[in-house]
């Protein structure tokens, strides 16, 4: 993105954002020659309340975004606003505690997300001990309850071990662990991948309502889009470490753009036997290219029904086609499409 | 006894209303129970360690070792000084005598020498030796049970320091990780690279022969073994996701390494110990079989079966008794510590 780019997005950015990132990259050294590219310069911001999901298939980097957002990765290169701070390299000691208390993770596989060898109460008050070193053990003891009481436990499960509960009720203690220090942002990290279909409806249903009661703010990545779309405001489809399509989820789901998000969409289930009979499914030819060798141009094209030489040449620019509408796609550039030769794809 | 069965027509031939009623799917609902109540009446949970220690005391074998080693380690601490005789006195018109212990005699305790002569009788000595004696005259009871002690003393300062130096290497190397790790892991390497008989051996002969010189020539090797255990756990762990939830709380270093990665580790740690203990005690014994390890009048298992061995022919029980003692400690220590292991590992016995 060029320097311009960048200035106009910091500008654009509102004051209703709490999470501004810009360019952001994460690179990973295999040994001297290869360097896996997870996260390769995306942009994208997050206003406050919103949930914003993020899909993609299995390995394009949509968890080393969160691990970065929560700084459990040092960025490469690129730039995160956090509610007015920049997150980059060594951050003073109160802006870090900050940080700390106001970005929270939680994670996707419930099993290997707790201590086996602490109990509940003593995962979830790990924050406050950390966060509130003053408070008096009678006083911890009393928010530990409270928390489990909110996240739909019991209190009498405080004593226990994370081994005597089931993945759902694991997810809870998770989600209680991260809301003890009364965050602002969470990174769901596919939070319901590991869990049966029942479970995934009440552990979603219990981040929109301490949504609505917290005022939390989401970045919900998942590879599930029926389940993104009923939580999220807006999604980001990223493909090999780029967002390739960004918009509001009705929208996103109406009309998709990107050659991509329609492959992608097109393979949803429908529930209504009838229409699935009916449904077209764009399957697509090929497997991902490795993130230690991305192809030239648009990293789609190698699979892009569409792909067209141009394509090789430029890396598509992510721009606004539409209103709170972004795609990174030729299809969409008038002037790559007239050097084409073609007709413009309509929006 | 006939039994007067009821035939169809019977009950046909009553009143609807009289027959009994029909089992159906809502004749029996189970009360209901809400989930509170079923909170309550649980018991509270074990720890991990209560768990752990309960698997053990089902396996017999440990069980059976552990009370053994109790056994033998009291001996060895009031062994020496149950009888009149210190390990180191000398009285050479004793010497040789087999061993005699009143009331023992069927078992072999009848102080006869393998000519079967009575010794006590044809030299007309009055105390009986209950292990006999050796070329001096000196009481092997208490030189067996003070052979023990220091056996098991040498071999437990060992395995405690290997354990120290062990965690702290292998918990830096892993947790540190990169450029450090990999230096620590060549530094390893080279140490394991060099047969470690040949450093024992080049560290006795520079230092003097004794109890610090084995030690310290049996850690300078021996935490190579427990380092890569530590490490190898911690670098499994360091990945997981509870290890990274308490990084995004802003957990420090040494709270990751005391809350979180030690104690998940302590299984394995203790596992290695324990087989670490037999290992150092056989390793004594065979450092003063071959001459470099206690020098007299000092007494450890392993330079008593030494000693015995000369004599093997004329007298056989100089031999026999430490050598059964030194085995019974390594089979307890051994068979304790694959009890331990299965204990405090459960998933691994399948």
């Amino acid at each position: 993105m060029t320097h311009e780019l960048k200035e106009q997005n910091i500008r654009n950015a509102g004051q209703d954002d709490l999470l501004v990132v810009n360019d952001l990259k994460k690179h990973f050294r295999l040994d001297r020659k290869t360097v896996l590219k997870a996260v390769d310069g995306i942009s994208f911001s997050i206003k406050k309340g919103e949930t914003l999901g993020l899909v993609g298939e299995s390995g394009c980097g949509k968890s080393t975004v969160g691990r970065t957002l929560t700084r459990i990765y040092e960025s490469t290169d690129g730039e995160v606003h956090f509610d007015g701070v920049k997150l980059k390299g060594k951050l003073d000691r109160k802006t870090k505690t900050r940080i700390n208390r106001d970005v929270q993770m939680i994670f996707q596989d419930p099993y290997s997300s707790l201590n086996p060898r602490m109990t509940v109460s003593e995962i979830i008050s790990e924050g406050l001990v950390i966060h509130n070193p003053d408070l008096s053990q009678k006083d911890r003891e009393k928010r530990v309850h409270e928390l489990l009481q909110l996240v739909g436990l019991n209190k009498n499960h405080a004593g226990r071990y994370p081994h005597e509960f089931s993945g759902g009720q694991r997810q809870r203690i998770g989600i209680a662990r991260a809301l003890a220090v009364e965050p602002k942002f969470i990174v769901a990290d596919e939070p319901i991948a590991a869990l049966d279909v029942s479970i995934q409806a009440q552990i979603v249903n219990l981040l929109k309502e301490l949504q609505e009661e917290r005022g939390l703010t989401y970045l919900f990545i998942a590879h599930d889009l029926s389940m993104v779309k009923y939580i999220s405001d807006r999604i980001a489809v990223m493909y090999l470490g780029k967002i390739v399509e960004l918009a509001g989820s009705e929208k996103l789901y109406e009309k998709p753009l990107h050659p991509y998000t329609q492959a992608l969409l097109s393979a949803i289930p429908l529930p209504d036997p009838e229409k699935e009979r009916t449904r077209e499914q764009i399957i697509l030819s090929g497997d991902v290219p490795s993130p230690t060798d991305i192809p030239s141009g648009c990293r789609f094209r190698t699979r892009c029904p569409f792909a067209m030489e141009s394509c090789a040449a430029i890396d598509p620019e992510f721009r606004e086609v539409k209103p709170g509408h972004s795609v990174a796609c030729h299809l969409y550039d008038p002037e790559i499409m007239a050097k084409e030769g073609k007709e413009l794809k309509t929006i | 006894m006939t039994t007067i069965q009821p035939n169809d027509g019977d009950f046909k031939n009553l009143r609807s209303q009289d027959r009994p009623a029909e089992p159906s799917a809502d004749l029996f609902v189970p009360q209901p129970l809400d989930a509170t109540a079923r909170e309550e009446l649980a018991a509270p949970a074990p720890t991990f360690w209560k768990e752990a220690m309960e698997r053990l005391f089902k396996n017999k074998g440990a069980v059976v070792s552990l009370v053994l080693l109790i056994i033998l380690g009291a001996m060895a601490l009031i062994g020496p000084s149950m009888n009149e005789f210190t390990y180191r006195e000398q009285h050479i018109p004793h010497s040789n005598l087999p061993p005699k212990v009143a009331g023992l005699e069927w078992l072999g305790f009848d102080g006869k020498d393998v000519n079967g002569v009575d010794q006590y009788a044809q030299r007309g000595v009055e105390t009986n030796y209950w292990f006999g004696t050796d070329e001096f005259g000196r009481d092997l009871w208490t030189r067996v049970w003070k052979g023990t002690q220091i056996s098991l003393f040498i071999a437990l300062v060992a395995a405690f320091l290997d354990l120290v130096i062990g965690v702290i290497y292998g918990g830096i190397s892993a947790y540190y990780g990169g450029r450090i790790d990999n230096v620590m892991q060549r530094i390893i390497e080279i140490l394991t690279g060099i047969p470690n008989l040949i450093v024992i051996i080049l560290f006795i002969l520079i230092l003097e022969p004794g109890i610090r010189s084995i030690i310290l020539a049996m850690i300078i090797t021996g935490w190579v073994g427990m380092a890569r255990v530590v490490r190898g756990q911690m670098l499994q762990l360091k990945g997981q996701e509870f290890v990274l939830a308490s990084r995004t709380l802003g957990a420090s270093d040494s709270r990751l390494m005391r809350k979180h990665l030690l104690p998940n580790v302590m299984g394995p740690i203790i596992v290695t110990v324990m087989f670490t203990i037999p290992t150092a005690i056989f390793f004594e014994a065979f450092l003063s079989f071959i001459g470099l390890g206690l020098q007299a009048p000092l007494a450890s298992l392993g330079v008593l079966i030494e000693d015995g061995y000369d004599a093997i022919r004329s007298f056989p029980y100089k031999l026999l008794i430490p050598a059964v003692v030194i085995s019974l400690v390594m089979i307890c220590f051994n068979l304790l510590a694959d009890g331990l292991r299965d204990a405090l590992d459960p998933k691994m016995r399948k």
